[in-house]
């Protein structure tokens, strides 16, 4: 339940900005002094050179989201805000997580890769790594499904969104 | 041959409109210093004794004159002494641009001499900032930060210049750019109409309206749409400190201004109408109280030219995104005249009967009459610039203004210490006007120093110390809520402000009782070519009434003690104006 109520009140922003120095300071300087908090982000320039796209999600009641995008919106280097919040899109995030794995035990983990569609991109004495990509539920589905063997290290990237069909993110 | 980028930085300050520039020069500005040696014919540089004064006078002469205000500083220390004017001026949305000097790019990140991470540091007291790390982009960087902060919500912007920046040579021909066009920066500048349409229905429909002006008014130039506003629907107009002026004080629709030591008859109508027009205001908690319970019977229309303003402090009905001025023309167009006698009765009633008053017959020597024989003797014309606290409150409650930009305060910040610096700049932007700067004994001492440039530039300003040897509105609440226990706010040990005056060169006078003031006043007003200190020795006792505490709401206002026995009259009238909306 609690896990409900909190990603209801989690938003996915796509914040469009000009890729210059300084911009994500900007940004994270903007949550900062307003108590906004960000659950997660991850940044990357886009096709054009010259703009980058952050994908922020953020909690927060209505009014507080509205605030947040007003005042991304008032950064001279932001360019676009929208918040996809229950849109049609595609979202993905990636991890890679090192588990701990006896010689005996590769074709379990290997079957459960295969199922989640996911891969195993290095295998040690004892140890095997697996790159996922997915929605956060899947990522979090297959953490779980590993636990037992013993997760070593995890590491996970922002979630990305791009809408579906010739709309526009 | 080549032009240095400094000089083409001083040919876009010229371009500009820049006339004055108020700072200090050092290491990484010295390019820049060169180039406007060179043009000292078109471009006065006013050499200040701290940074902070070169802010504040940028900032003053900004809001005196609706024009951008240009200070200059060196790296390192000279930009972190720019910061408390900087924040000043973004709090208050005034149009400054500021130029400092950086390290040469090479040396960037490396802990070099005098070298402050300046655009980090002012990141959030900046409208904008830019770091520059090309000459090429130099003059373009220039143009855009004149445009970001004349434009919008107007605001204070930062451009830091490496060194070796401002000494790279460009073509003779290098071209500055004619326009400024910024993707990531778009104003709404008209307001949506069908929000204008439902505005002006709820202004028609309405029985209780007030007008809350703040300094959008001011910065949009919309006092005329503000004053047909007012007139055609018979609505009567609060202002806050930062709209003083836009709407004159001798109107008979003034309610004066509202908010923590606003009027009765302002912080009633605010509180008892049935529909709040705010426009260019932002619902401050110096104005608001405790938010949950301000104005809550009223419905509320919000027109601000900054989206993120709407919303942020109050819930709103009708929110309008655009420039007050566009925004009120929109609304004119389609408003009606109308009227609402038992209202102005009603509100004309609290201004009659809870005038703003104070002791008339002390012996002491009262800080409003200071005030009022001020406005007299200058028939409530002059620029009136005030420092922050009990002297800034008396001048706001006492001094008549009629016209925007004729009162210049720190609002948001609260920046003791801006008033006498404010003052030169608003001098200097409107040499033939007179300049009263009202400020206190305590906040006068933090930029005193700049009286050096006021004397040299033969400013005739006239500067009235409330000299109560106090730290005077702290005191206040240490009366009011911690039992006079004075901690730290006795200035014991204050300078003779007469001596002090003549040490820099200025004129200085003492008035120690009433009747002393109206002759030395008059004296003093005859000065014309250097600056007069009026060292005003006050009642140390007195208080600024009426006061609303903070976080309280209307029936916790404390009147002046010759009304308090109407007190609980004006708790009857408001109980059964919310009896009467429920």
């Amino acid at each position: 339940m609690a896990s409900e109520r909190k990603s209801q009140q989690l938003h996915t922003l796509s914040v469009i900005v000009e890729n210059r120095p300084g911009v994500l300071a900007r940004i994270a300087g903007l949550f900062r002094r307003r108590g906004f908090n960000i659950e997660s982000l991850s940044v990357s320039t886009t096709d054009d050179p010259t703009i980058s796209r952050m994908t922020i999600v953020v909690g927060g009641d209505d009014a507080t989201i509205e605030q947040i995008t007003k005042h991304l919106n008032k950064l001279v280097d932001v360019i676009k805000v929208q918040d996809h919040t229950g849109e049609d899109v595609v979202e993905r995030e990636l991890a890679l997580i090192k588990v701990s794995c006896e010689p005996e035990q590769r074709n379990e983990i290997l079957n459960l890769v295969t199922i989640f569609r996911a891969s195993i991109v290095d295998v040690g004495a004892d140890t095997m790594m697996i790159e996922i990509t997915g929605t956060e539920d899947k990522i979090n589905a297959m953490l779980e499904l590993l636990r037992p063997y013993g997760i070593l290290e995890v590491a996970r990237a922002g979630k990305i969104i791009l809408a579906r069909g010739s709309k526009t993110t | 041959m080549g032009i240095k980028a400094a000089e083409l930085l001083v040919h876009v300050l010229i371009e500009e409109g820049v006339e004055v520039i108020f700072g200090i020069p050092g290491g990484a500005v010295l390019e820049i210093m060169d180039a406007i040696y060179h043009h000292r014919d078109k471009l006065k540089f006013v050499l200040t004794r701290h940074e902070q004064g070169a802010a504040h006078e940028a900032d003053g002469y900004a809001r005196s004159t609706g024009k951008v205000g240009v200070c200059m500083a060196t790296s390192g220390p000279g930009s972190t002494n720019l910061v408390t004017g900087l924040a000043a001026a973004m709090m208050d949305s005034s149009s400054v641009v500021a130029i400092t000097g950086q390290v040469a790019t090479p040396f960037i990140g490396r802990d070099a001499f005098q070298e402050t991470d300046t655009t980090g540091v002012t990141m959030p007291i900046t409208k904008h900032n830019f770091l520059v790390m090309s000459a090429e982009e130099l003059p373009r960087i220039v143009k855009e930060a004149f445009y970001i902060a004349r434009t919008g919500r107007k605001g204070p912007v930062l451009v830091d210049i490496p060194r070796d920046i401002s000494r790279t040579k460009l073509d003779d021909d290098f071209p500055i750019p004619k326009e400024v066009s910024l993707r990531s920066y778009k104003v709404t500048l008209k307001g949506h109409p069908l929000m204008v349409k439902r505005a002006a229905e709820l202004i028609a429909s309405c029985t209780k309206p007030t007008l809350y002006i703040g300094g959008g008014v001011v910065a949009s130039e919309a006092s005329e749409e503000v004053r047909e506003l007012a007139e055609r629907c018979n609505i009567p107009v609060v202002y806050t400190l930062m709209a003083k002026g836009a709407f004159p004080d001798n109107h008979p629709l003034c309610l004066g201004m509202g908010g923590m030591h606003g009027t009765v008859a302002a912080n009633m109508a605010l509180n008892t109408c049935d529909l709040l027009i705010c426009v260019g205001a932002r619902f401050d908690d110096r104005i608001t109280g405790n938010p949950k319970e301000f104005a809550k019977m009223a419905k509320k229309i919000h027109i601000d030219i900054d989206p993120s303003e709407i919303g942020k402090n109050v819930k709103v009905d009708v929110p309008i995104v655009g420039d007050a001025k566009l925004v009120l023309q929109q609304l004119l167009e389609i408003l009606q005249p109308k009227r609402h006698d038992s209202w102005i009765e009603q509100v004309m009633d609290w201004k009659r009967n809870y005038p703003l008053t104070y002791d008339r017959s002390s012996e002491m020597l009262k800080p409003q009459y200071v005030v009022e024989v001020m406005a007299k003797l200058t028939g409530g014309s002059a620029i009136v610039v005030t420092d922050v606290g009990q002297n800034q409150m008396w001048a706001a409650q006492y001094y008549p203004c009629s016209r925007p930009r004729q009162f210049i305060s720190s609002g948001g910040l609260g920046t003791m210490g801006f008033g006498f610096p404010a003052s030169i700049g608003a001098q200097f932007g409107n040499p033939n006007e007179l300049v009263i700067a009202f400020v206190g004994d305590g906040g006068f001492q933090m930029t005193m120093y700049e009286l050096a440039t006021a004397v040299i530039h033969s400013l005739p300003i006239k500067v009235i110390i409330f000299n109560n040897f106090y730290l005077g509105m702290v005191k206040q609440w240490q009366d009011l809520f911690f039992g006079s226990r004075y901690s730290a706010t006795s200035l014991y040990g204050n300078p003779d402000f007469v001596k002090v005056a003549e040490a820099f060169g200025a004129v200085g006078y003492s008035v120690k009782k009433p009747e002393e003031l109206q002759p030395t006043l008059e004296i003093a007003l005859e000065v014309k070519d250097k600056p007069c200190i009026i060292d005003c020795w006050i009642d140390p006792d007195e208080h600024v009434y009426p006061m609303i505490p903070a976080g309280g709401t209307i029936k916790d206002i404390i009147l002046p003690p010759q009304l308090r026995h109407r007190k609980q009259k004006l708790l009857e009238q408001l109980a059964a104006a919310y009896a009467a909306a429920a």
